[in-house]
């Protein structure tokens, strides 16, 4: 037991501030679309309650490595995943998974708001109701309201709770599918450039809600702004040609990156 | 005549169109850009230039020749020979059985001088029409040909021309349609003169044979349609019970489930079952699934009619189940994939996701497909025909025969009728009634088609 690994001694030597546990784990993960090789033996983990952001050019495999993570590859009928990715030290592709209950713990927001065309209320109910997590009308009404509540939408919308949630703006709109996609409380939630579709002041807002959220979430972002992984992110991973870069605090990344690429790509040089 | 007319305007057409063409490019010499239009342009403008007042002249001219003819060909006649229409038809139908040749008997004297007026007025008129025809052409394109220049704006004509051809045609559409209502609502409006509206909508009793003579007996006629009414529904609720459910859910198979090359197989098959002629269907009804129902019918001790609207009703499903499905199909195909990938996102299943997030985007488009596939069973004829008998029953029973719309339309039409009977023109009313449900089915579809596409985004 007093033998120590040469890493140990480096993480005693070198303590990480607060290097806080990994929630999800990528080994080795590649991806095929066919024959077509979109990830290349990618590994990275990923701190809880922390926000992680992906970088990197499009194409680079960013969307890519964050559809593995809640298996929402499985969808494509011709997209195969390899090497082994974990949840709380749990493979998730593990055939006795099930993928439905592993989605309820992994939550996602797309690039596109997505509002289904029912109600605000039902938008936000949808996951809750499906999951039983219901008890009675009530209950499901408290859900709701706290859901809203976090995503910050709750003041915007409570007189209209009823109206359709694709009457919404798309800022709002974007914030009522996080709102979904807390309201089954997940402990992950993957998002895939949650404001590429948004004006600068709904981004600044979706931004300030997912610096929010942090305390009680673990957050994947992919982001195709240096600025807004700069501004939300603690940890960041630089994807190129599907492979990873580099991963390293934030802070570190944008003041002094050890990657030539990355900080190329940082400052604009390419990509 | 006409045929070497059309040759002509044809043959013009296509040279004054490479006239145009090489005139323009001679003018554009190297420099093509110098033109405000292509040279092919130029050419389709001298070409329309040839066409349009060949085509006029002949709409305009050849009515006048032929009443040109009609008149030298009638004035050696005897004037009482030919004092109405009747008679007129039948002495031209003689002098063109003359004129061909195979006139039977001897042809009488005057008879043979009016043939001979006939044909050489017809081949003077048809070269002066075929003359002025080409000379009107002609001077249309020479005035075309000096307009040709790089100033011209060839292009823009041609395209002012494309948007009335356009014009043109939905119009014809349109006012084909137009005339089939005026015509049905002119009949209709007679059958009322004759029998009053109130018995025609509320009678309970349809039986439109009317005595020709007065010591005729079992001809009441009676035209109450609500036996039909009942009929056509019970055959329609049947049809959609049996098309509803499979095509909808065969439509969620093909859309969300099957592979795209399942898919690929799948849907052209079923597609194929709307090109089945109908009257194959009504045999199918008649002979194979009536017999069917009766024979098991009875086994449990129901007393089943030969001709049920069971029968026809299940056969009508099967015809409309393409319709249903495969519209289905297209509006489910329609939802777009990210409103899929975020319920998927949020742990549903798949038939959750279809259960709760897709049917209800696509239902406005369903609803609509189910609208015209049930206007289309109530606008069936020949499987009712075939299958569901003729006797008007007011009843609801499936088991029993009843009769439709459709069915009681082309049984009065059929055979020798008197025209002006209140039976004959009952037809004209029932298709009234038809096409106005039909018409207040599709409006109704075509609404909810309206506000689908607004539903999301």
């Amino acid at each position: 037991m007093n033998m120590l690994s040469e890493v140990d001694v480096e993480k005693k030597l070198y303590p990480a501030p607060d290097q806080p546990k990994a929630k999800m784990k990528g080994d080795n993960v590649s991806v095929f679309y066919g024959a077509k090789q979109a990830l290349f033996g990618v590994s990275l983990d990923v701190p809880e309650k922390m926000v992680t952001a992906l970088i990197g050019p499009s194409g680079c495999g960013k969307s890519t490595f964050l559809r593995c993570l809640n298996r929402m590859n499985d969808t494509i009928s011709i997209c195969r995943v390899t090497g082994n990715i974990t949840l709380d030290n749990r493979d998730i592709y593990d055939p006795k998974i099930d993928v439905v209950q592993l989605r309820a713990r992994i939550g996602m927001v797309f690039q596109k708001p997505n509002p289904f065309p029912k109600s605000i209320f039902e938008n936000v109910a949808y996951g809750p109701r499906i999951h039983g997590l219901v008890k009675d009308k009530h209950h499901l009404d408290e859900i709701v309201e706290k859901s809203l509540q976090r995503a910050g939408l709750f003041t915007e919308v409570k007189d209209r709770l009823h109206e359709s949630g694709t009457g919404l703006s798309g800022g709002q709109q974007q914030r009522l599918c996080i709102a979904r996609a807390i309201a089954v409380s997940p402990e992950v939630i993957l998002m895939d450039e949650p404001c590429s579709a948004l004006d600068p002041i709904a981004t600044a807002k979706v931004e300030e809600l997912i610096d929010e959220l942090r305390e009680n979430y673990t957050i994947v972002i992919v982001t195709h702004s240096m600025q807004q992984a700069a501004r939300v992110s603690q940890r960041t991973a630089m994807f190129h040609l599907g492979n990873i870069v580099e991963v390293g605090d934030t802070e570190m990344m944008f003041t002094s990156p050890t990657e030539k690429r990355t900080q190329d790509y940082i400052t604009g040089r390419f990509g | 005549m006409t045929t070497a007319y059309f040759l002509i305007l044809a043959l013009l057409t296509v040279s004054w169109f490479l006239v145009g063409r090489q005139r323009a490019s001679s003018i554009a010499g190297a420099d093509p850009a110098s033109l405000h239009s292509l040279p092919s342009y130029h050419g389709l403008f001298l070409a329309a230039l040839i066409c349009l007042p060949m085509i006029l002249i002949f709409i305009v001219g050849a009515p006048l020749a032929e009443r040109y003819i009609e008149a030298r060909a009638f004035s050696g006649l005897d004037p009482a020979t030919i004092s109405d229409e009747l008679g007129r038809s039948a002495v031209l139908r003689d002098i063109q059985s003359v004129l061909a040749g195979n006139y039977a008997g001897t042809a009488t004297p005057e008879l043979t001088t009016a043939a001979s007026a006939y044909s050489s007025a017809a081949s003077i008129t048809s070269w002066l029409l075929l003359i002025a025809g080409i000379a009107a052409a002609l001077v249309a394109a020479m005035f075309g040909f000096r307009l040709i220049g790089p100033e011209f704006r060839a292009r823009n004509s041609v395209e002012r021309l494309v948007k009335y051809i356009l014009l043109a045609c939905s119009a014809i559409a349109v006012l084909t349609t137009v005339g089939i209502v005026f015509s049905v609502v002119f009949e209709t409006i007679q059958f009322f003169s004759k029998v009053n509206p109130i018995d025609f909508l509320f009678g309970l009793q349809w039986s439109p044979q009317t005595a020709i003579r007065a010591d005729q007996v079992g001809s009441s006629g009676a035209f109450g349609i609500v036996p039909l009414v009942t009929g056509t529904l019970l055959i329609t609720v049947i049809a959609i019970a049996v098309a509803g459910p499979l095509g909808l859910f065969a439509a969620i198979y093909m859309a969300e489930y099957a592979s795209p090359r399942t898919r690929s197989i799948v849907k052209p098959i079923l597609e194929i079952l709307a090109g089945i002629p109908t009257v194959v269907l009504g045999f199918f009804a008649a002979l194979t699934v009536a017999p069917f129902i009766r024979g098991s019918g009875e086994s449990i001790g129901l007393s089943v009619s030969s001709e049920s609207a069971l029968a026809a009703g299940l056969v009508m499903g099967m015809m409309i189940i393409p319709f249903v499905s495969s519209l289905s199909d297209d509006v489910i195909n329609a939802v777009p994939q990210s409103l899929r990938d975020g319920s998927y996102a949020m742990g549903a299943t798949k038939s959750e996701t279809i259960k709760k997030v897709i049917l209800p985007a696509a239902l406005p488009g369903i609803v609509s497909a189910f609208m015209l596939a049930i206007s289309r069973a109530v606008g069936e004829t020949m499987i009712v025909v075939m299958a569901a008998g003729l006797a008007a029953n007011l009843t609801f029973n499936p088991l029993e025969a009843v009769t439709t719309f459709t069915v009681q339309i082309k049984t009065i039409l059929v055979g020798d009728q008197e025209f002006d009977s209140a039976k004959t023109l009952s037809a004209f009313a029932l298709g009234f009634v038809l096409f106005f449900f039909t018409l207040v089915l599709n409006f109704i579809a075509l609404q909810i088609v309206k506000r689908y596409r607004e539903q999301y985004d």
